[in-house]
């Protein structure tokens, strides 16, 4: 580039008159086959990302993000899961030594020594000596670390069960409850199958939904009378016509089964 | 006709040496798939970044929907997911991005790793990598819990759990997230600008500095 005196500008702006040629840099001369970045390997590299795009855009299309239902934050009986890459870190507090009162152990001592560590790996491993073979225990380290996430995550995807998972997270359809139904006001003075139930038959603390199975009056006043799988028997109080309008109300999935709308 | 546009704007501004100096480079041989296919691993971190591009443009059309407020979040989630079109491939990539973005980020990180490329004079960019580490599991924990269903709450309250069993400044930590005492609409706020502004901000900030230190320094040599 010219320098100093006779330098010509473009205009009375800073920028010099005179053009330099608009061409890549001659890699020839360097050791190897190297080759040019701009054009030559990037367009290599492009040509290898579409491809890669391609078969991302694929997945999307394959396996949709999952959503769950909105959060309810009184559901205290959800088991939480976080997402697969942190498994490992919530596996480590779920053995003994790392969990109670030596949470601090799992949640971060082990973490901290370990990220730390790899922070600090150049000067903790500080030999001229590259290949990793040539460097056992730096190398050695990094494979026990490696092992022992895979090892935690697959521990956790084992022992979480999915079914379940899925279940506890499924989008329920609302079930409009019909308020004014004679079965619904019956139900409001049953308190034992509101503590399971819940108040809007939606399901509680104990129970499930119980519009969530599909089943007849005579199978509704079976469970009510002899109890269920986990459900305990004779806790209606009452009439048996209010025993009858109630299961009636329930096998008609919340809607009044005499009321004339639709 | 585009090479007079850019004649014209070259002779006023000068603009080829700005570029040239990002693109004018050497790939060795060692580092080139095209000469030794093993060399592939020298590709995990272009793939990293290359997802962490797809991730900043798949974020920014899904802000064009997501509310962040607790009554309105998981409703505008379902809705690009169910009803916007082309919404699910939206919400598809920047979530499967995400863990994308992690295996590539572990895969590059065993790269440099046993390649001994953290070595004199690349410390600090290995540092920096580590840094960058970081920023991504940020992303991925705040990211969780935006979508505001039953599995992004949950998840959110074992984190600061944990967060908060930090001796010293576990406390604070939990208060700086949760931004107060329940994980409820502050929480949702705060992991919100965390992930849309400081985290990414972050996150530009080191990527400039670590490329910066490898076309300083150039890519390690053969082993
Ligand atoms: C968002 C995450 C990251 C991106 C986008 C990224 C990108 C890159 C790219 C494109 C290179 C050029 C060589 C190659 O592709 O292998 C590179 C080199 C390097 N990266 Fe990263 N990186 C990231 C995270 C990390 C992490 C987590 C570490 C280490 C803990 C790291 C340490 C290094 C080092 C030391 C080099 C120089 C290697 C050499 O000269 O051989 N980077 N990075």
């Amino acid at each position: 580039m010219h320098r100093g005196k006779g330098m010509k500008f473009v205009g009375d702006s800073r920028v010099p008159a005179e053009r330099k040629p608009n061409i890549p840099k001659d890699y020839s001369e360097y050791p190897g086959k190297t080759e040019a970045f701009w054009p030559n390997f990037l367009l290599r590299e492009w040509m290898v990302g579409a491809v890669f795009l391609i078969g991302f855009l694929v997945l999307t299309v394959a396996h949709p993000a999952p959503l769950e239902r909105i959060a309810d934050p009184t559901d205290s009986g959800y088991i939480p899961l976080p997402d697969w890459y942190f498994l490992f870190l919530y596996q480590l507090l779920k053995y003994e030594f790392a969990a109670g009162q030596y949470t601090v152990v799992g949640a971060v001592l082990m973490p901290g020594v370990a990220f730390g560590a790899l922070l600090l790996v150049p000067w903790l491993d500080s030999g001229k000596e590259r290949r990793p073979l040539k460097r056992p225990i730096a190398s050695g380290l990094m494979m026990l670390g490696v092992a022992s996430i895979i090892f935690l995550t697959w521990e956790s995807v084992d022992e979480h069960d999915w079914e379940a998972a899925a279940q506890q997270g499924e989008i329920v359809d609302d079930v409009e409850v019909d308020e004014t139904a004679e079965g619904y006001e019956i139900y409001q003075s049953q308190e034992s199958c509101i503590g399971c139930h819940g108040g809007d038959m939606l399901g509680g603390a104990a129970g499930p939904n119980i519009f969530e199975s599909d089943y007849d009056k005579d199978a509704v006043m079976d469970i009510i009378i002899n109890g269920a799988d986990g459900m305990p028997a004779d806790q209606f109080e009452g009439s048996d016509e209010e025993l009858e309008t109630l299961a009636e109300f329930i096998a008609n999935d919340g809607q009044d089964p005499n009321g004339d709308d639709e | 006709m585009l090479q007079k546009v850019y004649d014209w704007v070259d002779e006023r501004l000068d603009i080829t040496p700005l570029w040239r100096d990002i693109a004018d480079h050497e790939v060795p041989e060692h580092v080139n798939p095209a000469h030794h296919f093993s060399a592939f691993v020298y590709c995990f971190g272009g793939l990293t970044f290359f997802v962490v591009v797809i991730q900043i443009l798949s974020g920014m059309f899904l802000t064009m929907y997501y509310v962040p407020d607790i009554i309105h979040a998981y409703e505008s989630v379902y809705y690009l997911q169910n009803e916007v079109t082309h919404g699910l491939i939206v919400r598809g990539m920047h979530h499967w991005g995400a863990s994308l973005v992690i295996v590539m980020m572990f895969l590059h990180t065993l790269r440099v790793f046993f390649t001994g490329s953290y070595k004199k004079p690349r410390e600090l960019n290995w540092v920096v990598g580590v840094l960058l580490f970081f920023v991504i599991l940020g992303l991925g924990f705040t990211g969780y819990l935006l979508p505001w269903d039953m599995k992004a709450y949950f998840a959110t309250v074992v984190g600061l759990e944990i967060a908060e069993s930090a001796p010293v400044i576990g406390g604070f930590a939990r208060t700086l997230l949760a931004g107060g005492e329940i994980i409820g609409a502050q929480t949702l706020a705060r992991f919100f600008a965390i992930h849309v502004f400081f985290l990414p901000g972050a996150l530009l900030g080191l990527l400039g500095a670590h490329f910066f230190m490898i076309r300083k320094q150039g890519i390690s040599g053969p082993l």
